[in-house]
């Protein structure tokens, strides 16, 4: 369906980390650890799996994205450039004054569907675009989220998750990046959200659990979020926060850290080893 | 003064609703379980298909209600303005302010006026909430006409609109052929004495006032802002510089709102005596009606009261003994 293998797929997704590492050290701000984590999940949506025309970023039949745990903007535009939606000049402007690429995600970018950067938000708009194409009955638009493991802490998450279910969207799939790690420290020592898939369960939404850096197991279950009828799909993506990056891995201090020359060098060059290898 | 009609806001604006649904397939309305108290309840009946039950979540329908204006809806929010200003705030701002998302967020039962439900469901800062939040239009009839016809203009507005809506019946002020404007504030009694500038239902008491002020001898003109934000600067320097005294008149904190919009318009363009007449910097509480605007300073008797402060403090200056 794709026409694209998982090993282009790995390929791209390693590539998404490495633009990632280089607008974090042109910017000398931005979060690393919540990006890296993320790079298999936007391969496959941007790659394989979401109806989308890069020459047409407004196309009313697009599939939608609401990018809900704002804070992974710089692998979105890595992600959004990589795929044409605009031109690498324009990535290198990344928080920088007047530029489209905010550090959080402004509509003013181009192939951005929705705002975002404070947490909680994005399920919600989510159900709201997911609503909007049932009425218009764009049966073929499907709509994707992706939020953050602590966002589950956010309240408005999980009245979303209610009315998701309510309203019976099985044109939406939410993605979790279960990371384990959020600002103050891992998740589950803050305040925990285990047992998740049960509460997912609970709250009404097909749910799946995945290898989040596995580009076939995503795919799969984006297959099957398609092939579910009458509920929302939640797919709760099992990751390594600062995947890629030996020194980044699992370490709640890349959660937010400046990307330095020293750090940029090393981590390319760990990133470079692993695409040959 | 003839009895005048009496019309409450809310029916209005269900009925406006349902006339507009009418006429546009793109309107939608979202409610968060206060439909039969705000009066959505109407369009609900008429429009099931496009009438979108949140429940009690007024977070996640201010952000559905933008997922939805992004994929071209004009969404209307039903709730109470305390509700839509302070619980919801933050995703006012984030998801419909600073995209420029077409959301109509209407705040019923606002200012002290809440059905005897006391300063919980009050609303009396929304006005500074929302005039300080960038891209919003505020938009506050004085009248059942004004609000049918708020109702048409703020779903043709190209961006989100607070519109700030009441619970009781109030006088009918507007004739049907009013040619009401967005941005644009209309001069209901013409005087050269003082400038009372009012909003919402301060309209009718300060005609009130007006012809209290007449009976004592000052003519008052009466310049109505159905706008809050933008406000009509113009015709405000224009009244100013003709009566050289302003009284402003809202149900609202006197911090912030009409009262605070007008003073930094006339510290800036007019330097000019003036007075507001609003809720002073404090909460209310749960009481009947005349007995909530009484205590807390909102009936005709204030604004002819400030009318009076003003120009008494303007013959103070202008005395002899003042320039000695």
């Amino acid at each position: 369906m794709t026409g694209r293998t998982d090993e282009e797929l790995r390929v791209i997704a390693n590539r998404l980390r490495r633009r990632t590492i280089e607008m974090l050290w042109g910017s000398q701000a931005g979060h690393p650890g919540g990006s890296l984590s993320a790079a298999e999940i936007f391969a496959v949506l941007y790659f394989a799996e979401m109806r989308i025309d890069p020459r047409r970023p407004s196309w009313e039949d697009r599939d939608r994205f609401v990018l809900s745990k704002g804070h992974a903007a710089p692998i979105y535009y890595a992600t959004l450039m990589e795929r044409g939606y605009f031109s690498q000049d324009l990535l290198c402007t990344y928080d920088e004054l007047d530029s489209s690429l905010q550090a959080h995600p402004d509509v003013a970018c181009p192939g951005v569907d929705m705002p975002s950067g404070s947490l909680g938000q994005g399920l919600s708009m989510a159900v709201g675009l997911a609503l909007g194409a049932r009425l218009l009955g764009k049966e073929g638009v499907r709509v994707h989220t992706l939020m953050g493991d602590g966002e589950q802490q956010e309240g408005q998450v999980w009245e979303a998750a209610m009315a998701g279910a309510a309203y019976q969207l099985d044109n939406l799939t939410a993605f979790i990046d279960r990371n384990r790690l959020q600002l103050c420290g891992p998740v589950d020592e803050l305040i925990p959200i285990e047992p998740l898939a049960d509460k997912w369960q609970a709250f009404g939404w097909h749910v799946v659990e995945v290898d989040g850096h596995a580009v076939d197991e995503i795919q799969a279950a984006c297959a099957e979020a398609r092939s579910v009828r009458g509920r929302p799909t939640v797919v709760i993506a099992h990751t390594v926060k600062g995947k890629g990056v030996s020194f980044m891995e699992d370490s709640v201090e890349w959660h937010s850290a400046p990307v330095t020359a020293e750090v940029r060098r090393r981590a390319l060059e760990e990133l470079a080893a692993e695409e040959v290898g | 003064m003839t009895v005048a009609e009496m019309m409450a806001a809310r029916d209005a604006f269900g009925q406006a609703l349902v006339d507009l649904g009418a006429v546009n397939e793109r309107v939608v309305v979202l409610d968060a379980d206060l439909a039969t108290s705000t009066k959505a309840s109407l369009f609900a009946a008429a429009y099931p298909g496009r009438f979108l039950e949140v429940g009690i979540a007024e977070q996640n329908m201010m952000s559905i209600a933008a997922g939805l204006a992004a994929m071209g809806f004009i969404p209307f929010t039903s709730t109470f303005a305390c509700f839509a200003s302070k619980r919801a705030t933050d995703q006012i701002r984030v998801g419909i302010a600073q995209p420029r998302l077409g959301v109509k967020i209407t705040g019923a039962y606002s200012g002290l006026l809440a059905g005897k439900t006391g300063k919980t469901h009050q609303s009396v800062q929304d006005l500074a909430i929302f005039r300080s939040m960038p891209h919003l239009t505020v938009v506050v009839p004085g009248d059942a006409i004004e609000v049918r016809k708020a109702v048409f203009a703020t779903a043709e507005h190209d961006g989100p609109v607070y519109l700030r809506l009441t619970r009781d019946p109030s006088p009918v002020i507007f004739a049907d052929d009013y040619d009401f404007r967005i941005g644009r504030a209309v001069t209901v009694r013409e005087g050269g004495d003082v400038t009372v500038v009012t909003t919402g239902l301060m309209l009718p008491r300060a005609l009130e006032a007006a012809d209290q002020l007449l009976f004592e001898g000052v003519k008052a003109h009466v310049l109505h802002m159905p706008t809050v934000k933008p406000l009509d600067a113009e015709a405000l320097v224009a009244s100013a510089e003709r009566t050289g005294l302003v009284v402003t008149a809202e149900e609202h904190s006197i911090l912030g709102g009409l009262g605070g919009a007008v003073a930094e318009v006339l510290a800036e363009h007019r330097p000019t005596l003036m007075k507001r007449v609003g809720i002073a910097d404090r909460y209310a509480e749960s009481a009947p009606n005349d007995s909530l605007l009484e205590k807390y300073g909102l009936t005709a008797a204030h604004i002819v009261q400030a009318c009076w402060s003003v120009i008494d403090a303007a013959q103070v200056l202008e005395s002899p003994a003042a320039h000695a």
